[in-house]
């Protein structure tokens, strides 16, 4: 099945980029996690073999041809649906909303996986569907149709972080395929009115109140608006060098929230300095721009999809994280991929990256 | 066709491509300009406050110095006392815990409630004081409860014990929780809310050595404030012992001679100015107002019309009344208007223009010199010199004895008293002094107003002949190793410039009135030393029906001012009676009982005390129908007419 063409085209940039900032961030949640009382195995343990574990998904998802993905998509996408509903209807709850699903021997979290199902279906939806000179408003309504269902279910939960990078993975595709103007225009007319009644309607008192909160920290300094505070002064205490090595005071003492899931970057910040998030930055930055390389490389309108799919997932991911931790943005619950602790986040990004790979191994075997 | 479509929009997407990389990269360059922004540009700011993030400081209060009387007898001390305190981020329910701890202590739910709301603000974790002074009973039943009271603290402090109950509480004051508006002030940069400063007397004006400097513990906290380690810890250093003047036995005996009559006595040393027995009755007990003061106990001072809260020492201010002829004689002496020969003839009244002045006595004293109407506190006498000095003469001499100011005693608030000139009139009311209001000054009557403080002074001036010292409360400040941080020294602060004659004949009449026939105040005799003094009643208000049926707050005051021994004085004292009617009978009773416990202090203790000599005059010098100058409101302790 493993062509050995294929060995030879592995793209070693996209792995090493990958892996080193799994290496950065497993060193990170071990000094993040050193001032917790751990029972069992340590975090930075867990974290290598959820890093192991989406390695072997990762080259699962290369070795075969992502081209059963087109024919897989819109069973993946009715399967992701329904698995959605059923959270909602037997879900396990787990601080306050309902995401995670028990399949008897471990819990998933569906919302997770539709963020690369949307992906999947997007490329399949758009692949058979050529427009001329952009897409029109009557063009882009399937697609938006087929965000809006899992966008609800997933907001029902509720769980704003993961409904809104659906969103953006979603808007991304979209406008990689290209809208008129007159499509654009339309939209900003429509958004703006549904964006007063999600906010007066639809968003729960915690949602509003996060954002509030992000637009002004100082509304409520033991809130939400804690968080953003806190993670500010360990960012900006870090300073250019940093604090040194498990020596950030505001991780050592605790004072960041959810310091190795969320706010990972926040401890990294302070601990390593402007020097070393500008690594950090750089290294994110090459990996988005090489996923945008791989898109642009491919020449097939599917691969190129899934490319620019996958590569916005993270995209979205670093910036929503980063823009939090620093203060740009409200406080969302959304990881920094490779970064932060979690095996979803991880076997998530790892699938994504999977299939840059998957991409980008294949494009000479056209 | 189809085929170059194709091709065309893979050409198109690989531009849009390139178009995202763009864009992708501004992205991440507003990343880094907002991480420059954090981690160059307030790198300081942020670091200053991930500094103060984890640390806390919990103080640890200083036990308050002890008060002492001059001879080493305790007087305030201190004994702990127990506080409820909560620190917020430790509770989770809110309501659940205000309402148990109300369950089990009977506290009340609001008020722990307001203590909650107005303790906040603070730094996390610093504990809210909800109940102070709570029992040992209440202490018992939160530590049993502990693991149903998360959050709540138990706080030991040290809190202030009279001994001597209400003795002086006027001078030593009292302490309370320091004030939103104290806080603001100057000088209260370093206490926190739920501190304990002196509110009052003693207490007050020497906050800062008696209250020592708190210790405290630095903890480094997480973010939920849980205490990881101590960092430092200071212990609290006990405030500097304040050993006063005063002689608790003498001032025992002082408050125990006014009884229930309200009223002041300052005693002070002749030679130094130390003040040695400093009354303000009727007193309260200081030790309720540093607990939570009972509203009842709180109305009935209030609604005392004696006002027990008033330090009428310090800032009660008297027409001085007769005991200020000895001003007028002096600056009449000086003046060269009156000589020791001076006589005038005492018909009961003076006629001045279509004014008739009366002489207490309607009888009149007859043939009249200085020695005389000293004695008998003849009115007449000194309305004639009064007119012939004018005011401004009069006020020269008080004047040069430092009346019409504080005199700078230890404490605040210390009224400055006054002394009406010409001048003060056309600033005060705008109107010219007329010469007919000459002739009540000159009687100590009219605007003129003294505190007892300066009463006392302005005899113990005239026994040691013109040597004006600072009147203090302080003898000297010991740290708490022992080391004399202060001495007080003995301080002039003026001489009266009046010949050492004059003053001797002022003297001798003083004596006269306290040992001759006819002296008003004989009351006063003590049997183994010479006691001079001066008698005076000041009238409260112009005119009285009759005198069984004044009013208590209509009565006059009773003063009367002393100094012994005659030869060579020591000891000057200063009663004011508030509302006793005659400062023969009222007023110089007190002064012997505090003259008789000052001299038998000194002396081995001896067998037994002589009574004082029956009174052998029967009424003295009241002025009652004097017509005062500028009139009088009937509490003559408010505020005066003062500019």
């Amino acid at each position: 099945m493993i062509d050995r063409r294929l060995i030879t085209n592995i793209d070693w940039v996209l792995v090493g980029l990958v892996a080193t900032v799994c290496l950065l961030g497993i060193l990170n949640i071990y000094s993040a996690t050193a001032p917790y009382k751990i029972i069992g195995t340590a975090y930075y343990i867990k974290q290598i073999y959820w890093m192991l574990v989406g390695m072997i998904i990762s080259l699962l998802v290369c070795s075969l041809d992502y081209h059963i993905l087109e024919d897989l998509s819109y069973w993946s996408y009715a399967l992701l649906l329904f698995l959605l509903l059923a959270v909602l209807v037997v879900g396990r709850r787990s601080m306050g909303a309902t995401r995670w699903l028990n399949l008897g021997f471990f819990t998933i979290q569906p919302s997770e996986f539709m963020k690369l199902v949307i992906i999947v279906t997007f490329a399949r939806f758009f692949n058979n569907f050529q427009s001329v000179n952009g897409l029109t408003v009557k063009e882009v309504l399937i697609p938006l149709s087929l965000l809006a269902l899992p966008a609800a279910l997933i907001m029902k939960q509720p769980d704003l972080g993961t409904a809104t990078l659906v969103i953006l993975i979603a808007l991304s595709m979209i406008i990689y395929v290209g809208l008129r103007w007159s499509t654009i225009v339309t939209f900003v007319c429509i958004t703006i009115p549904m964006a007063w009644i999600a906010w007066a309607f639809l968003l729960r008192p915690y949602q509003i109140n996060r954002i509030l909160d992000f637009l002004n920290p100082e509304r409520s300094r033991l809130g939400s608006g804690y968080h953003i505070i806190q993670s500010k002064i360990a960012v900006g205490s870090g300073g250019f060098i940093g604090k040194g090595y498990i020596k950030g005071t505001q991780s050592q003492l605790r004072f960041l929230p959810e310091q190795h899931t969320d706010f990972a970057f926040s401890v990294f910040a302070e601990e390593w300095g402007f020097i070393g998030c500008l690594l950090l930055i750089v290294l994110y930055l090459s990996l988005v721009l090489w996923g945008l390389n791989i898109a642009r490389r491919c020449n097939d309108r599917f691969g190129g999809l899934l490319a620019v799919g996958v590569t916005a997932m993270l995209f979205w991911h670093i910036v929503i994280n980063m823009g939090m931790v620093i203060g740009l943005f409200p406080v969302v619950g959304v990881p920094l991929p490779f970064f932060s602790y979690g095996g979803t986040s991880m076997i998530t990004s790892m699938v994504g990256i999977g299939l840059l790979q998957n991409i980008s191994m294949r494009r000479f075997m056209f | 066709m189809k085929e170059r479509r194709f091709v065309r929009e893979l050409l198109e997407s690989k531009q849009r491509i390139l178009t995202l990389s763009f864009v992708v990269s501004i992205v991440f360059l507003f990343l880094i300009i907002r991480l420059w922004h954090l981690q160059i540009l307030n790198a300081d700011d942020y670091h200053t406050m991930s500094e103060n993030n984890r640390l806390r400081f919990v103080p640890v209060a200083a036990s308050r110095g002890t008060i002492l009387d001059r001879t080493g007898k305790i007087l305030v001390s201190n004994r702990p006392s127990f506080s409820l305190a909560v620190i917020p981020q430790e509770v989770t329910d809110k309501e659940a815990l205000l309402r148990l701890l109300s369950v089990l202590l009977g506290l009340d739910r609001a008020e722990m409630a307001e203590r909650w709301e107005k303790g906040k603000g603070r730094a996390k974790y610093y504990p809210i004081v909800l109940a102070s002074n709570i029992s040992r009973d209440h202490v018992e039943i939160v530590e049993e409860n502990r693991l149903r009271l998360p959050g709540i603290e138990i706080e030991m402090k040290p809190v202030r014990e009279y001994t001597g109950g209400q003795l002086a509480a006027h001078l030593l004051g009292y302490i309370g929780e320091v004030s939103e508006k104290e806080l603001n002030v100057k000088g209260f940069e370093n206490y926190n809310s739920g501190d304990y400063v002196g509110k009052n007397g003693i207490e007050r004006a020497l906050e800062n050595e008696l209250h020592g400097v708190d210790g405290g513990r630095q903890f480094e906290v997480d973010a939920r404030g849980r205490v990881l380690r101590t960092i430092s810890e200071s212990y609290p250093t006990v405030g500097s012992s304040v050993m006063l003047t005063i002689d608790a036995a003498v001032q025992k005996q002082a408050e125990r001679a006014f009884g229930d009559q309200a009223g002041a006595a300052v005693a002070m040393d002749v030679t130094n100015g130390e003040i040695l027995t400093f009354v303000s009755n009727p007193g309260f007990d200081p030790a309720l107002f540093s607990g939570r003061l009972p509203a009842d106990v709180w109305k009935g001072y209030l609604d005392d019309k004696r006002h027990p809260l008033e330090n009428k020492a310090l800032s009660g201010q008297y027409p001085p009344g007769s005991t200020f002829k000895m001003i007028t004689a002096l600056a009449g002496l000086q003046n060269n208007i009156i000589s020791e020969s001076t006589s005038i003839n005492c018909n009961g009244s003076y006629e001045l223009g279509t004014s008739t002045f009366k002489c207490w006595n309607k009888k009149g004293h007859g043939t009249t010199n200085l020695r005389k109407s000293l004695r008998e506190s003849c009115d007449v006498y000194y309305y004639q010199l009064g007119e012939k000095l004018g005011v401004d003469k009069i006020a020269a001499a008080a004047h040069a004895f430092k009346l019409g100011s504080p005199l700078g005693v230890e404490l605040l608030n210390e009224r400055s008293g006054l002394i009406p000139t010409a001048e003060w009139k056309q600033k005060r009311f705008g109107k010219r002094w007329y010469h007919g209001e000459t002739l009540p000054v000159a009687i100590g009557q009219g605007a003129v107003l003294l505190t007892p403080i300066q009463l006392a002074s302005m005899i113990a001036t005239v026994a040691n002949e013109g040597t004006i010292y600072r009147p203090h409360l302080v003898k000297r400040i010991v740290d708490a190793d022992g080391k004399t941080l202060r001495e007080t020294q003995t301080e002039i602060i003026g001489t009266a410039p009046f010949a050492k004659e004059s003053f001797r004949l002022v003297k001798q009449g003083l004596l006269d009135v306290v040992n001759a026939p006819g002296g008003t105040g004989a009351m006063a005799r003590l049997y183994d030393v010479k006691v001079a003094g001066k008698t005076g009643t000041s009238q409260v208000v112009k005119l009285r029906d009759s005198k069984n049926g004044t009013p208590y707050q209509f009565r006059d005051h009773a003063l009367f001012v002393a100094f012994a021994p005659f030869e060579k004085p020591e000891i000057a004292v200063a009663v004011v009676v508030e509302h006793g009617e005659h400062g023969g009978s009222a007023a110089a009773s007190i002064a012997n009982k505090i003259l008789r416990a000052y001299f038998d202090g000194k002396k081995p203790p001896r067998i037994e005390a002589v009574s004082p000599p029956e009174k052998n005059v029967e009424d003295e010098d009241t002025n009652e129908n004097v017509v005062p100058a500028v009139e009088k409101e009937p509490r003559i302790s408010g505020d005066p007419v003062n500019d």
